[in-house]
């Protein structure tokens, strides 16, 4: 799947029209479902999978169930509990090509801010019986725990980029979806970059491009949803921020957010944390 | 006066209020104007229809990686620098749709997109985006191909240039030979004095969207003043640059440690490339249906600083930081040279100013200049 010298073998079974299509399965762990709705999102084109692939469990979508093996497993969800990170194993076994869909499945999600802290005191502040919850103390994206073939980024999904993987793998070439910076596309957009003109911190230099820029167009900063580009300079930016006259503590929380536990998102904002330490001891 | 219209060549005033008469031509004519409109957070180019829609009274102050509008204390309808945008959005947009592949019987047919090619009129085009369209003239014009998308709106395109009175504080157009006036290439050259508009005819179109207007030939006073104020504009840019001795100069410091310190502040966000008035580099992607029975080819923007940008069979030629910025500078200010006969930065300064990490090239150079290699 990531020979540099191909795409992967197609997943459609190269036999005549009467053959059975390739089975579709999609997985559902710790999440708000919203990924799996960018599919259901895609109205126009939800028949035209229909007509390529077998949905051969979906439950969001349909109470038919079929059992494995899939030729590829949507998977969306952070892993949080221990039967989840049992049933993950199972799902791997059961299909050919594993896709993590979304933040939480390839960083670990929103939920992935307990990964700071201690998760007992918050069963103890959440939860009328602490006892009945049973749950790790971590959120870990899919590739923690077995082996996957793509990771699609997004807090959600694009619908587009999900048809254009599957297209792909239906195929049988390379998925391409970009992996510039968000600014690419902002300025496509034609927004006035709110870094420059409003000081507004944005994460649009680190973060990878799909969602087409929609926050700066909103004068919002780029919240990281599509995790960090292939080699963001987030030191850079961090000073940057700082020159701009946000605080560290700011700072931190922006890049502690959907992708947070990103590998990039994490140190930068774990350093920073640690800086900002040091020095209120300095001064303390 | 107004029935006799004036010779190209010709220098002529009108007042400010007048210039609507000239839009109402352009609009006639079939022109679609673009031009300075006063957006959320900056002077943008948009579609305009009227003089209102200029920021009249508003200027902006630029600085490294910063950029905040300002009221003017008086009614100047051209007194700020360049914003973020530039022409290359409307001569050469950021997405274009080529053509759609469809297959058939076992083969496949190409239709090539044809839309319709916008007449646009370029309202407020100041000397550093005239240089700039002269640029990419050469890059898609004479350079032994054409871009046949890009030359039909250029053929099209109307004119209507303004000399720089006030430049920006990261404008360096002086050094770099393409401002603060206009000399050629334009319909209409603009200079804004106090209450008139001096008008430069520089095309028999240009001449022709005079029509009904009240004009009077320029007297020597009018045009003392616009001259004042245009050297008055040479001695005060808010930046400079060395260009002696480039483009050697790069080429002879490619393993200058600036390279290093620059890498550690840049994000290689692509920024500077995608606001550049030259930088003309794009990508083509295609986009198939589910049943792969029908394609599209889309061209989009790319930049150097894209790391797919430069991957190539078994591995990326430009891993680092580092080598993007240096691409991307010796690119500007020196195989540009090479390649096209002309330096590739005309000073603008839109890549200092919208920078988010406030990185400055003419400081760059000037670094290399003093420390390095000569
Ligand atoms: S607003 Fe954010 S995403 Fe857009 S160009 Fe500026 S830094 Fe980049
Ligand atoms: S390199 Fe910078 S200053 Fe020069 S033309 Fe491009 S954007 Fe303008
Ligand atoms: S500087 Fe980079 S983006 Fe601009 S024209 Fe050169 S290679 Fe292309
Ligand atoms: S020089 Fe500035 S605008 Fe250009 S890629 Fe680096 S950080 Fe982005």
């Amino acid at each position: 799947m990531n020979s540099p010298n191909g795409g992967p073998a197609p997943i459609k079974p190269n036999q005549p029209a009467q053959a059975a299509k390739p089975r579709l399965a999609v997985f559902k762990f710790a999440s708000c479902d919203g990924c799996q709705l960018a599919l259901l999102d895609a109205e126009d084109e939800l028949l035209a999978l229909a007509g390529q692939v077998e949905i051969a469990y979906f439950v969001e979508a349909s109470r038919r169930t079929l059992a494995g093996p899939y030729d590829v497993s949507l998977v969306e969800g952070a892993i949080t509990t221990p039967e989840e990170a049992e049933r993950i194993q199972e799902v791997r076994r059961q299909s050919r090509y594993l896709i993590a869909i979304g933040a939480c499945a390839t960083a670990g999600g929103i939920q992935a801010l307990r990964n700071w802290h201690d998760i007992d005191d918050f069963i103890q502040a959440v939860y009328a019986h602490p006892a009945y919850i049973d749950t790790l103390a971590t959120a870990t994206p899919i590739s923690d725990h077995v082996q996957v073939d793509f990771e699609l980024r997004g807090c959600p999904i694009n619908k587009y980029q999900l048809l254009a993987v599957l297209t792909a793998l239906l195929v049988g070439r390379q998925p391409s979806v970009p992996t510039y910076s968000v600014c690419v596309e902002c300025k496509r957009r034609g927004t006035t970059c709110i870094t420059v003109a409003q000081g507004v911190p944005c994460l649009g230099p680190v973060t990878q491009a799909g969602c087409g820029a929609i926050c700066p167009a909103y004068r919002r900063g780029c919240y990281g949803c599509y995790g960090p580009t292939e080699a963001p300079n987030m030191d850079a930016l961090g000073q940057r921020f700082l020159a701009m006259g946000a605080a560290p503590a700011e700072i931190v929380r922006l890049f502690r957010t959907f992708n947070g536990y990103a590998d990039a998102f994490r140190l930068a904002g774990d350093k920073l944390e640690e800086m900002d330490r040091t020095s209120v001891q300095r001064r303390g | 006066m107004a029935d006799i219209t004036p010779k190209i060549g010709a220098y002529i005033s009108i007042a400010k209020t007048s210039l609507q008469a000239v839009f109402d031509n352009l609009k006639a004519a079939g022109f679609t104007l673009i031009g300075p409109t006063l957006g959320d957070s900056a002077i943008e180019c948009a579609e305009i229809t009227q003089t209102t829609d200029l920021p009249i009274g508003w200027t902006q102050v630029q600085e490294a990686g910063t950029y905040r509008l300002q009221r003017r204390s008086d009614q100047a309808y051209f007194g700020y620098a360049v914003g973020p945008h530039s022409w290359k959005r409307y001569l050469y947009p950021p997405t274009l749709k080529l053509y759609t592949v469809d297959h058939q019987n076992g083969g496949f047919t190409v239709t090539p997109a044809t839309p319709a090619t916008p007449q646009y009129a370029f309202i407020g085009v100041r000397p550093c985006d005239m240089h700039a369209i002269a640029i990419q003239d050469r890059v898609f014009l004479h350079n032994g191909f054409q871009e046949t998308d890009y030359k039909a709106r250029r053929q099209r395109a109307f004119i209507l240039a303004v000399n720089c009175t006030e430049p920006g504080s990261t404008c360096f157009c002086a050094s770099m030979g393409t401002g603060p006036q206009i000399e050629t290439g334009f319909d209409l050259a603009l200079t804004e004095i106090p209450e008139i508009f001096l008008l430069e005819i520089g095309s028999e179109l240009g001449r022709e969207m005079l029509t009904g207007v009240d004009w009077w030939h320029a007297g020597a006073f009018e045009l003392q003043t616009a001259r004042q104020a245009l050297t008055a504009a040479r001695s005060h840019m808010g930046r400079q640059l060395d260009i002696s001795a480039l483009p050697n100069l790069l080429y002879q410091n490619l393993e200058h440690p600036r390279w290093d310190q620059v890498a550690n502040r840049c994000l290689s966000c692509a920024n500077c490339t995608q606001v550049c008035p030259t930088c003309f580099c794009s990508d083509v992607k295609d986009v198939s249906d589910l049943q792969n029975q029908q394609a599209e080819r889309v061209r989009v923007w790319d930049s150097c600083f894209n790391l797919d940008f430069s991957h190539v069979h078994g591995g990326n030629i430009r891993p680092t930081n580092r080598a993007r910025y240096r691409q991307w500078l010796t690119h500007k200010l020196a195989s540009w040279v090479d390649q096209f006969g002309t330096l590739g930065c005309v000073g603008c300064g839109r890549c200092i100013t919208w920078c988010p990490a406030s990185i400055d090239l003419t400081e760059e150079i000037s670094a290399i200049r003093e420390e390095g290699t000569r």
